[in-house]
């Protein structure tokens, strides 16, 4: 293969020099269990301990609010079945929106299995929650409020601040699934009455296989894993120091360089979405217009399979994503655009472009040379486009 | 350049082999595994290795890294819902026994599969059926000869093909048998060499066909009577769409004799039974026929007739009919000629071609 771009950085992106400079000497040098009471342990409890600074600074929280998880997914999980098993005897209602992250809505599923009862919100055609359906969704059995900050998929962003206030006036923990938003957004969860946050390093230039919860002072929530004493006995287990460390340099990188990272992304998504609106009709631009993530660029081309779509990108050099991969590798359609009202042929032909650090105008260049070739290839081969252009001759 | 070929993969050996011999062959080489169950079934059928289980995907993605050939997963579940899935069920309560991998092979694997590989700008569409695909050039049209093997032929479920269709399809394995496949894949130290035969139809779990109509459809599964061929009431049926033609076990009735099904009649919702002699038939009706020498049949033809993927081939006469029907008269009567299962028609080792069975 000659030319390689990649433009999924919501998928994962790559750790950045700086990052793994800070992990690399962790496997060797500071190889010590965090747990022991000798020097390596110290030194290595020292790396723990700062990345936990790190975390805790970028999201204005204490140190001891933040609990190192394996990632993302173990940060949602460890959210809801928590919050909920810790708070049974208060309630059994959650409240999410139908555009979670999978890693939400399974375990929602799960704990419904359980007895508990789950409200999914709607969202409008930006994929927007209605504050309004959210107070009314309320009841005296509400435990838990989930609803992420920004969508992998659409990268629409949510009112996080209103819905704190919400929770906070009801009484009601508010978990945010920040996995997409950490590095892209400045987050304040004082400010903005976060209880629980999840987030993962790899979606901001860090290693894969780590991330954190923050957990609120005082929240009612089980433990994780038990077994020894660490993440002050929620999360037992011997601490991946590595990860933990690059975490921490990466979400510090992040945050110190949110305003320019933003603004070159969304110069660079300007570019790429006029680019595309004026080189191939029938296209529909997903998500809201300004509320959302500044790399994310999803759309709808009509008449055409995501699938092939996908896997003729990939053949010349791009990558790129489209729905949520299911475990096999397979696509489904999306149920993020099924969700903001995407009829099911039209959301089967959806893109989702995700800009990042590496990117530059000319990746832009490429893909609008490339892309609507290929689209144009695709159309060609399908019946209900020949239906199309015959109506408009 | 060389040619590209998509070839589906099923995570099975034949299919792994025939990726291989594409490669060594010299064409550019796409594995593809066709994703055709929903999420929620895929998943159960996990610890299963029917043909489209996770287990299945992840062997044929195995075997595409040994080969450094791209591999995908695409996505069939809404075609093979409607032209595999919902077919079988509808023939079922039309009284016919179906075969699902002939409607499979004509309308997902060479058809939806090859619009996509054509999509990815692929010539071919390959497969790890044993049967042999080839240009005549003097009669100018793409034959199907029987595979090298006749104990693993697999030109039954191919009848149906168009030219348009063989065009653009290789099955590399014709050459071979079984055991050189294998062969091949040890050699190859392919984990999927010793992996056994799918013998079951992929979507139905533990074989168990009348199970997957009721969960399916139970409300309209009626029970009925069982008639003799006379038109005595004899019992009481559990529903048509149990029954097949020349089923013996399994009626729930006892009469004294070994009685036979000869017949289902779905608009009376009956069952009529008979005994064995009366399961034995010299002549049908076929519909849908396809041919691959010529596109029609014109005059009487002297063929050997397969009326079910495991039986045997008989000597036979073919008469065309209209509507592209055909009439099959054996030298000799056959046991339970079942309506809704295809009869393929040779001549020597070449496919004449074949139909759907009426009656």
């Amino acid at each position: 293969m000659n030319k390689r771009i990649y433009l999924d950085h919501s998928a994962t992106t790559y750790t950045k020099p700086e990052v793994l400079e800070e992990m690399l000497p962790v496997f060797n040098e500071y190889f010590g269990n965090p747990s022991s009471i000798y020097s390596y342990g110290r030194e290595a409890k020292r790396l723990v301990d700062k990345a936990r600074d790190r975390v805790a600074k970028a999201l204005n929280a204490l140190p001891e609010e933040i609990f190192f998880t394996a990632g993302g997914s173990e940060a949602d999980n460890w959210a809801l079945r928590g919050v909920a098993y810790a708070n049974k005897e208060r309630g059994n209602h959650i409240i999410t929106s139908k555009i979670e992250h999978h890693a939400i809505l399974h375990t929602c599923q799960q704990l419904e299995k359980e007895g508990f009862k789950v409200t999914y919100l709607p969202v409008d055609k930006y994929g927007m929650v209605s504050l309004e359906d959210l107070k009314n969704s309320i009841t005296d059995e509400t435990i838990l409020i989930s609803i992420m900050y920004a969508n992998n998929e659409i990268g629409t962003i949510q009112p996080i601040d209103e819905i704190g206030k919400i929770a906070k006036e009801s009484k009601i923990y508010f978990h945010t699934d920040a996995v997409q938003a950490v590095g892209n957004i400045k987050i304040d969860v004082k400010e903005q009455n976060i209880d629980l946050l999840s987030l993962s390093a790899h979606k901001f230039y860090g290693p894969k296989g780590v991330g954190a919860l923050y957990i609120k002072k005082g929240t009612r929530i089980t433990n994780l894993i038990t077994g020894g004493g660490q993440e002050r006995g929620r999360r037992a287990g011997t601490e991946n120091v590595p990860g933990i460390v690059g975490l921490g340099k990466a979400i510090e990188l992040a945050t110190e360089n949110i305003d320019s990272y933003n603004e070159k992304l969304l110069k660079l998504r300007t570019k790429l979405i006029n680019g595309i609106m004026e080189r191939i009709p029938y296209t529909l631009v997903n998500g809201h217009p300004e509320k959302r993530l500044p790399g994310n660029a999803n759309f709808c081309f009509k008449y055409i399979e995501g699938e092939s779509l996908l896997l003729n990108l990939d053949m010349k050099g791009i990558a790129a994503s489209s729905g949520s991969a299911c475990t096999s590798g397979s696509l489904d359609p999306s149920h993020v655009l099924l969700a903001i009202g995407l009829p099911h042929e039209i959301a089967h032909g959806s893109l989702r472009l995700t800009l990042g650090e590496e990117n530059t105008e000319e990746d832009i260049d490429y893909v609008l040379e490339v892309l609507p070739e290929i689209v144009q290839r695709l159309r060609d081969m399908s019946p209900l486009y020949e239906k199309v252009k015959g109506g408009n001759q | 350049m060389k040619d590209r070929v998509v070839i589906g993969m099923s995570g099975g050996v034949d299919s792994s082999v025939a990726a291989y011999l594409l490669k060594k062959q010299g064409y550019e080489v796409i594995g593809v595994t066709m994703k055709l169950r929903n999420s929620e079934d895929f998943e159960q059928d996990s610890s299963k290795d029917s043909c489209c289980s996770l287990s299945s995907v992840e062997d044929a993605r195995r075997v595409c890294n040994k080969l450094d050939i791209p591999f995908y997963v695409m996505n069939f579940t809404e075609v093979f819902e409607e032209k595999v899935v919902n077919y079988f069920i509808d023939e079922y309560f039309k009284g016919r026994t179906p075969n699902p991998c002939i409607a499979c092979n004509k309308y997902v694997k060479f058809d939806a599969l090859l619009k996509k590989a054509k999509a990815l700008e692929a010539k071919y569409v390959a497969t790890g059926h044993y049967a042999r695909v080839f240009y005549d050039s003097n009669i100018k049209r793409y034959l199907i000869r029987k595979s090298a093997t006749e104990l693993k032929d697999q030109t039954y479920v191919l009848y149906n093909l168009t030219q348009d269709q063989l065009k653009h399809i290789l099955m590399p394995l014709g050459d071979y048998t079984k055991d050189e496949t294998r062969r091949i894949a040890s050699e190859l130290n392919f984990d999927v060499a010793n992996k056994p035969d799918s013998q079951e139809i992929c979507f139905i779990e533990d074989n168990d066909y009348g199970k997957f109509l009721r969960q399916r459809k139970g409300e309209s599964i009626k029970p009925g009577y069982f008639l003799d061929t006379k038109g005595n009431v004899l019992g009481k049926h559990k529903g048509i769409v149990h029954y097949t033609v020349g089923q013996r076990k399994g009626l729930g009735i006892s009469l004294g004799k070994p009685m036979y099904v000869v017949d289902i009649i779905p608009d009376k919702n009956q069952v009529i039974l008979g005994e064995e002699e009366e399961v034995f038939k010299k002549e049908l009706v076929a519909i849908n026929a396809n041919f691959l020498p010529f596109d029609e049949l014109q005059h009487p033809m002297r063929v050997r007739a397969k009326i079910r993927y495991s039986a045997a081939e008989s000597d036979a006469w073919i008469i065309p009919e209209r509507d592209n029907r055909f009439r099959l008269f054996f030298d000799e009567a056959q046991r339970a000629i079942t309506p809704g299962q295809a009869v393929a028609l040779y001549q020597d080792d070449y496919l004449i071609g074949g139909g759907v069975i009426l009656k």
